[in-house]
């Protein structure tokens, strides 16, 4: 099967997924030299979800997103250097440096976070959707989680909310084998994610995460059929992440050889395959990805290194709209 | 005369006729009219959009209403009661208190949730919580506890006013109380306390349920020739010291008031305030009555054992000025 795309949307997927890998390895760096600090959690080799559901989303729909997003906010729009900011704690950082890797915000964007509780941001995308049905407005909210928070409870409880109440909700599982170090048939019932949502009336499918041209196809169509029906909707993006879960896990759960396996899937380097082998974009297209991704992440680094520390005096800013007696 | 539900139930009326963005969300505030009666009526009126009756997912239907007020909203989010507000405990903390914060000020929270608190009803342990300082320990959050029938009015429309989260705790007790509601004159600030009743020889202080009980007290002590100052806290989160600390600068002497259980509670806090802000200016120590550390009986007498009663009260005092 051909990938059926133009060589612009064939450079476009690519350049996408290359600078998210580039802007993760740059953050593994700064983060062993404790320019970041905290967790970290990288998306390399999730990176064909992340660049195919934003493609498919429109600007004004609202994200939802998990601790796991520095991608998502990339794709969204926000830049490599408001990013970068945000991990080094810097004032010009996305969030205002309150936030870190796991927080990243943007209001301009619909980007409504970042967020670290597994699961707690399901009623959020709720509330987003509901705000919208009820202000009559067509957005879609899509939500981001992986496998591991569809064990919590506001998962099954958002389902039936937003299944009883028709809100526009687009649920996007990141299902990357792993609820941290538990896998999945370790914690999940039911091998077939994709068999929750119609108990609740909603529908679902599942789709290959690896494969970014089918993720972007999956979640357009979803997301235009939220749209139109304002009712809710679920993909599985089946994925798999190749680093540790965060910059602390020794990855005693898992085997070398079955992440070597799940690497000769990496989403970059067979759709780049893909793409050059039906004549859509040449090795040279590939290099010139490479040399830009290279700069935004070396003026990404820039920009953060050369970001003010907010002064300690404005602690107490962003507790409430102003300051308690 | 107005009862305290029919004074919530007044403004929040109000605030569906005239701000659409405002809506009613919770357990069985539609068809049922709420467990406390407060919303009886309004499904007609307002219709199933803005009245919304909820599956039992306190957890998800607070969230949903963070969501919606980030969204634009202004939701007014009724959690039955305390006790079941604990499903809902992650959102409160880790999203509503945090998203102004998180975001670098980007988002804000303008939501406001109401539920009953308390015991005195033999409705036992589980339906019996005054958990208010859970609450009032978050920075992010803001926490009313209105304790008359005019607070019971004025705090719902300052809640929603505000643009942060709210909380109201309302004593389930009061539900049925009167008293006068002015509905013209323009409210106190709800992020002050006041004082209820002036006097000069101890101070009781004390919120929500327990102020009429503080009330009650002072009564019976003026028969006994001590004159009593009651201070309603009415705001438990941010606490006014300056009320708390000038009367006690007054009275010399303070008795603190909280149907939790003492341990951890909010009488801890005041008492560690007037410790610090007033210390010399007490002449006694301070006395705190609060909840016995057991879990609330359902029997009466062994309820009315545990929680703070008027004679207890009444001894606390004594024994505050009688230590002078």
């Amino acid at each position: 099967m051909t990938l059926d795309i133009s060589r612009d949307h064939a450079l476009e997927l690519l350049r996408d997924m290359i600078r998210i890998r580039r802007l993760e390895e740059k953050s593994a760096e700064l983060y062993s030299k404790q320019k970041i600090r905290g967790f970290l959690h990288l998306y390399i080799g999730e990176e064909a979800v992340g660049v195919g559901a934003m493609r498919a989303l429109r600007m004004d729909d609202n994200i939802v997103a998990t601790y796991r997003e520095h991608g998502h906010a990339l794709i969204r729009g926000v830049s490599a250097g408001e990013i970068m900011a945000e991990m080094y704690g810097k004032a010009n950082g996305c969030s205002g440096g309150r936030g870190g890797s796991m927080h990243l915000f943007c209001a301009e964007r619909r980007f409504y976070g970042g967020h670290a509780i597994v699961g707690g941001g399901f009623p959020i995308a709720a509330g987003l959707a509901l705000a919208d049905k009820m202000k009559g407005e067509a957005l879609v909210t899509a939500c981001f989680f992986g496998d591991g928070a569809t064990d919590e409870g506001e998962f099954h409880e958002t389902l039936n909310l937003t299944a009883l109440w028709k809100l526009p909700v687009l649920f996007l599982c990141e299902n990357n084998q792993y609820a941290m170090g538990t896998a999945f048939e370790r914690h999940v019932s039911d091998r077939d994610i994709a068999n929750n949502p119609p108990a609740y009336g909603i529908p679902s499918d599942s789709v290959n995460g690896m494969d970014v041209v089918a993720v972007e196809r999956a979640v357009h169509n979803a997301a235009e059929t939220v749209r139109e029906t304002g009712a809710p909707r679920f993909l599985e993006l089946r994925t798999y992440r190749f680093r540790a879960h965060s910059m602390y896990d020794a990855e005693l759960y898992r085997d070398k050889e079955e992440v070597e396996e799940h690497k000769k899937e990496d989403p970059i380097a067979t759709f780049q395959a893909r793409a050059m082998s039906e004549g859509l974009i040449t090795q040279d297209d590939v290099d010139a990805i490479e040399a830009d991704a290279a700069q935004e992440i070396a003026d990404a680094v820039e920009f953060a290194e050369q970001g003010e520390w907010e002064p300690i005096e404005d602690i107490a800013r962003h507790t409430y709209a102003r300051n308690l007696p | 005369m107005t009862t305290y539900r029919e004074a919530v139930r007044t403004a929040i009326q109000t605030l569906l006729r005239e701000d659409p963005r405002v809506f009613l969300m919770g357990e069985d505030v539609g068809r049922y009219g709420g467990a406390y009666a407060v919303s009886k009526g309004f499904l007609e009126e307002f219709g199933e959009e803005r009245i919304r009756d909820t599956p039992l997912c306190e957890s998800t239907f607070v969230g949903a209403g963070i969501g919606a007020a980030i969204g634009g909203m202004r939701p007014i989010v009724e959690v039955m009661t305390v006790n079941f507000s604990l499903l809902a405990l992650d959102q409160v903390v880790n999203n509503a208190s945090l998203m102004r914060h998180m975001s670098g000020g980007q988002f804000e929270v303008p939501l406001l949730v109401r539920m009953a608190t308390g015991g005195g009803k033999q409705i036992a342990a589980q339906h019996s919580h005054s958990l208010e300082n859970w609450y009032a320990h978050i920075p992010g959050i803001k926490v009313l506890a209105p304790a008359t029938v005019q607070d019971a009015h004025d705090m719902v429309l300052a809640g929603i006013e505000d643009p942060d989260p709210v909380f109201i705790f309302e004593h389930q007790m009061l539900y049925g109380m009167e008293g006068p509601l002015d509905t013209e004159s323009t409210p106190p600030s709800p992020w002050k306390a006041a004082v209820r009743r002036e006097g000069k020889d101890v101070s009781l202080i004390a919120y929500g349920g327990s102020l009429h009980k503080a009330l009650g007290a002072a009564d019976e002590l003026e028969k006994e020739g001590i004159v009593a100052e009651v201070v309603d806290l009415r705001s438990l989160r941010p606490l006014d010291h300056e009320t708390i600390v000038q009367s006690v600068s007054r009275t010399h002497r303070a008795v603190v008031i909280d149907e939790a259980w003492k341990t951890g509670s909010l009488a801890s806090e005041i008492s560690a305030i007037l410790a610090e802000e007033a210390f010399y200016e007490l002449d006694a120590p301070i006395e705190r009555v609060c909840t016995l550390e057991v879990p609330i009986p359902y029997a009466k007498h062994l309820e009315d054992a545990a929680i703070p009663q008027v004679d207890r009260i009444v001894a606390a005092a004594k024994r505050s000025v009688g230590g002078a």
